[in-house]
């Protein structure tokens, strides 16, 4: 039996894809890493939504390619050298010594390369993690499930992001425009030439969006004393920051301790009931709220059985560099990754919607 | 259901007030067309019914404007939210969710109704306005008559009681028009609604109205019925002037009532129309050859073989999507042809670089604000002559030529549509080029501004300039081209004498030539010319 296609609760494929980054962060060994990366790629490939924004996976794959390409070439033109087994030697610069181990050219050893390549690969896979995550459900779906505390704050986010494909789009029509003057757009008085109009542009468009907000009732809000609605705003805030300092130090190299525990339950509770408060003067009810079904519990119990296999079988010494010598791969968090790529096949399949055709303008 | 009270509104330190003293009531379920020439405050007045106006916009306002018995004295606009809906001019950049179903429901959340009744709302709606296929559609894909019925809907869902409309038609092909005047006129008759909507394009809305409120310019505000006010503003559509030249009584307002008296008309005009003197053509200027253009998938151009000579002015038609702009970026070089030839005089617009282009053709964008970056319009003006090696004083005489004095010191974003347009023309037209592209140029133009428009492009032709335009307005099409292109999803369907195509189609076709046929008159300058006896 099929399930009706639907698109699933996009906090399930948030914390899924959050799961494979906390994996990813535990390891340098290149084969999982890369087997992370596989995983996601193939969630995605299944599940991603038919909406414009999905696209943007591409996108950053590439950029994920591009930082492990840049970070290896970083390390062979100015990295610390690593004693070991030399490839090649570069024409070495002297630096002075304040520059903190830095060095210009000089042997070129393997392991230096190695280790460029496994840190490149780190981050790579962590921006992987978010595209899969952007292009499963846009971000703008999350604020739908903020707390009203958070609301506005969200609605805020998503118009700016908006702004940016539409910012490129009149950066397009004003240096067309630009160029039938017969105007040259590189230079001072050319960049002025370009953003000063995009700028106005902007501005005016966000001057309509903000009417048009206003218009449809953005913003009604409950009375609620000034007192208790400063203390809510602050304590949200407090909360939040401690929540924040907590985690970092949880899940940071210096391992967890007491305080930092602490510190994010308080951090987290005070948050919590400041945000209640506050919620209370927003009065706003949701439309079709996604619903959270089996197939969410799935897709988040498949992101936690890897995170859990991480934390229980990958101690890898992060700060020591990865040895010379082609890794083994270990059995059990290679096949804890492959679960991960469960929701390809166990979720429903997204509905389709009519592909977008782009329209092009003239100037 | 709309009442003003004794309101006046001045802006910042502006020694004289937008509107002053008007009082006026606005029944319930009345469609209220607001008319006036630019700057004569029509957006002002849309703005004050649901508060934007003073309370976003700033401003004086005195008296009292009451909606549904609510004074928006007390209440700023998301208090009337659940009243009053409201859709701005350009609606694509207003919309806040990103599918067309969250859009619609948009609303309503922040007026916190509840989950079922908003389900249902939704439902409505997309049945009341079309637009069921597009529940799912992102709302960045969606065309300009499509946009504009999400917008509309988009307050729809909120049941409000009141639709404040914002030049609801004017960026919309005929058939996109028709699809948004047919919803409104749905929902003033079906639901009983009260809409108050500006428009330029009169000859489009004015047939709908039940009354019009009219704008002189002066501050003051009359509100009448169609036939009344139409008798006495300078800005009528064409069937307005012809009916008020020919001295008809009752004035009609549409094709159909139009029809009968003017039979006697017809049965005494010449059959062939009194030609008038077009500029003598001279050798092609720009040929296309085979020219085909393909973005992706998608073929926006299909081997399109054309050419423009010197003194021509070519209208360029078709619907939204149809390769309009996309033969205009051709001919000019912003666009790449995937297969054949585009020739400027003999070279590729490709190749053409700074003096060497803006020397071969002038374009005029849909947005002529893009073109103008200085902080006044005397700087605009000294800029245009210094880049294009201009005598100094050049620019500034085509401006003056083209919209009489204008403030030298303003800043271009302050000066109105039309001025602004003209200022656009002027600085492409200080480097003289034989070709000149203009693309939807009557947007947000009234009809003092688009004769001057036709004029001007009249006397260009007249001095040798080749003129293309890309334009839904079939108005201004048959006042001002001699030769009509259609185009239909990349390919030219009819190239021919505007006269002749223009008149086979009923799309096309102006309101003249609706009231006229069979007999291929175009305009009321058309009649004017070949029979001054039958003008009273």
């Amino acid at each position: 039996m099929r399930a009706t296609p639907r698109l699933l609760h996009p906090a399930a494929w948030w914390l899924w894809a959050l799961a494979l980054a906390y994996s990813s962060m535990r390891t340098n060994d290149p084969l999982l890493l890369l087997t992370i990366a596989a995983v996601a790629a193939v969630v995605v490939g299944a599940r991603r939504g038919r909406a414009p924004w999905a696209r943007a996976y591409g996108l950053l794959l590439r950029l994920a390619l591009l930082t492990v390409v840049v970070t290896v070439l970083l390390q062979v033109v100015l990295g610390a050298r690593y004693p070991g087994h030399t490839l090649f030697t570069l024409p070495a610069v002297p630096l002075p010594s304040w520059l903190g181990g830095l060095s210009l050219g000089g042997p070129i050893t393997g392991e230096a390369v190695l280790n460029a390549f496994v840190s490149g690969l780190r981050l790579a896979v962590l921006i992987t993690c978010f595209g899969a995550a952007n292009a499963l459900a846009h971000p703008a779906r999350l604020t739908r499930i903020l707390p009203a505390a958070l609301y506005e704050v969200g609605v805020a986010v998503v118009v700016a992001m908006t702004f940016v494909p539409q910012l490129a789009e009149s950066l397009v029509r004003v240096r067309s425009a630009q160029r039938l003057r017969g105007r040259a757009i590189s230079g001072l008085r050319g960049i002025r030439g370009v953003a000063v109009p995009v700028l106005e542009e902007a501005l005016e468009r966000a001057i309509a969006l903000a009417a048009s907000m206003d218009s449809r009732g953005y913003g009604r809000r409950a009375h609620l004393p000034s007192t208790t609605r400063r203390l809510s705003g602050a304590g949200v805030l407090i909360g939040l920051g401690a929540a924040v300092v907590g985690t970092y130090q949880v899940i940071s190299a210096s391992g967890g301790n007491r305080i930092a525990v602490m510190l994010l339950c308080g951090g987290t509770g005070l948050a919590a009931v400041a945000g209640f408060v506050a919620g209370r003067r927003v009065r706003r009810t949701r439309y079709r709220p996604d619903p959270w079904r089996g197939p969410e519990w799935l897709v988040v119990c498949c992101g936690g059985v890897v995170a859990l296999t991480y934390v229980l079988t990958v101690h890898d010494e992060l700060t020591l560099g990865v040895p010379y010598a082609w890794p083994t791969l270990r059995l059990v968090p290679f096949l804890a990754t492959l679960i991960g790529a469960l929701p390809a096949v166990a979720t429903p399949d997204v509905p389709s919607a009519t592909p977008r055709v782009a329209k092009p303008a003239l100037a | 259901m709309i009442d003003f009270e004794n309101v006046s509104i001045t802006y910042g330190d502006s020694p004289r007030p937008v509107l002053d003293d008007v009082s006026v009531h606005v029944p319930e379920g009345e469609l209220c067309l607001v008319v006036g020439s630019t700057g004569s405050g029509k957006s002002t007045l849309l703005g004050a019914v649901n508060g934007l106006v003073p309370h976003f916009t700033g401003g004086t306002v005195s008296g009292h404007v009451r909606i549904a018995g609510r004074d928006t004295r007390d209440h700023p606009p998301r208090e009337l939210a659940d009243i009053v809906g409201v859709v701005g001019q350009n609606p694509a950049a207003t919309f806040v969710a990103d599918t067309v179903e969250d859009e619609l429901a948009w609303t309503m959340e922040s007026l916190a109704v509840a989950p079922d009744v908003m389900r249902r709302r939704v439902e409505d709606v997309l049945d009341l306005l079309g637009l069921a296929d597009l529940r799912a559609r992102s709302v960045t894909s969606l065309s300009g008559g499509q946009a504009q019925r999400v917008a509309i809907g988009a307050v729809l869902t909120a049941n409000p009681r009141v639709l404040v409309l914002d030049e609801p038609t004017s960026a919309l092909d005929p058939a996109a028009a028709e699809d948004v005047l047919a919803a409104v006129h749905r929902l003033v008759h079906d639901l009983g609604l009260t809409v108050l909507m500006a428009e330029h394009r009169l000859e489009r809305v004015v047939q709908h109205a039940d009354t019009l409120l009219w704008l002189p310019g002066d501050g003051t505000l009359e509100r009448d019925t169609p036939r009344r006010i139409m008798q006495r503003t300078t800005s009528t559509p064409p069937i307005v002037t012809l009916a008020r030249a020919a001295g008809w009584d009752p004035l009609p307002l549409t094709v159909r009532d139009a029809r009968a008296p003017a039979r006697e008309l017809r049965d005494r005009l010449p059959a062939e129309p009194v030609a008038a003197d077009a500029a003598p053509l001279g050798s092609a200027v720009a040929t296309a050859q085979a020219l085909t253009v393909r973005y992706g998938p998608l073929t926006a151009l299909r081997e399109i073989t054309l050419s423009v000579r010197a003194g021509e002015i070519v209208a360029l038609m078709g619907r939204n999507g149809a390769g309009k702009s996309t033969l205009l970026g051709a001919l000019c070089g912003l666009v790449r042809p995937s297969a054949g030839t585009v020739r400027l005089g003999g070279t590729d617009p490709r190749q053409l670089r700074g003096r060497d282009l803006t020397r071969h053709v002038g374009v005029v964008p849909q947005q002529p604000g893009d073109l103008l970056y200085g902080d006044t319009v005397a700087e605009e003006c000294r800029t245009a002559d210094r880049e294009t090696g201009a005598v100094p004083g050049t620019a500034a005489a085509v401006l003056r030529r083209l919209a009489g004095p204008v403030e030298p010191d303003l800043h271009p974003r302050d000066l109105s549509e039309g001025q602004r347009l003209c200022l656009a023309l002027a600085v492409v037209l200080t480097a003289r080029p034989p070709l000149l592209l203009l693309d939807e140029p009557t947007r947000g133009l009234d009809y003092p501004a688009k004769v001057r428009l036709v004029t001007t492009l009249r006397e260009l032709a007249a001095e040798g300039h080749a003129v293309v335009l890309a334009t839904h307005d079939v108005e201004l099409a048959a006042e001002a081209s001699v030769r009509t292109v259609v185009l239909a999803d990349g390919d030219v369907v009819a190239d021919g004498a505007s006269r002749a195509v223009v008149t086979q189609s009923p799309v096309f076709a102006p309101q003249i030539a609706k009231v006229l046929a069979p007999l291929p008159y175009l305009t009321v300058a058309d009649v004017l010319r070949s029979a001054p006896e039958l003008i009273p």
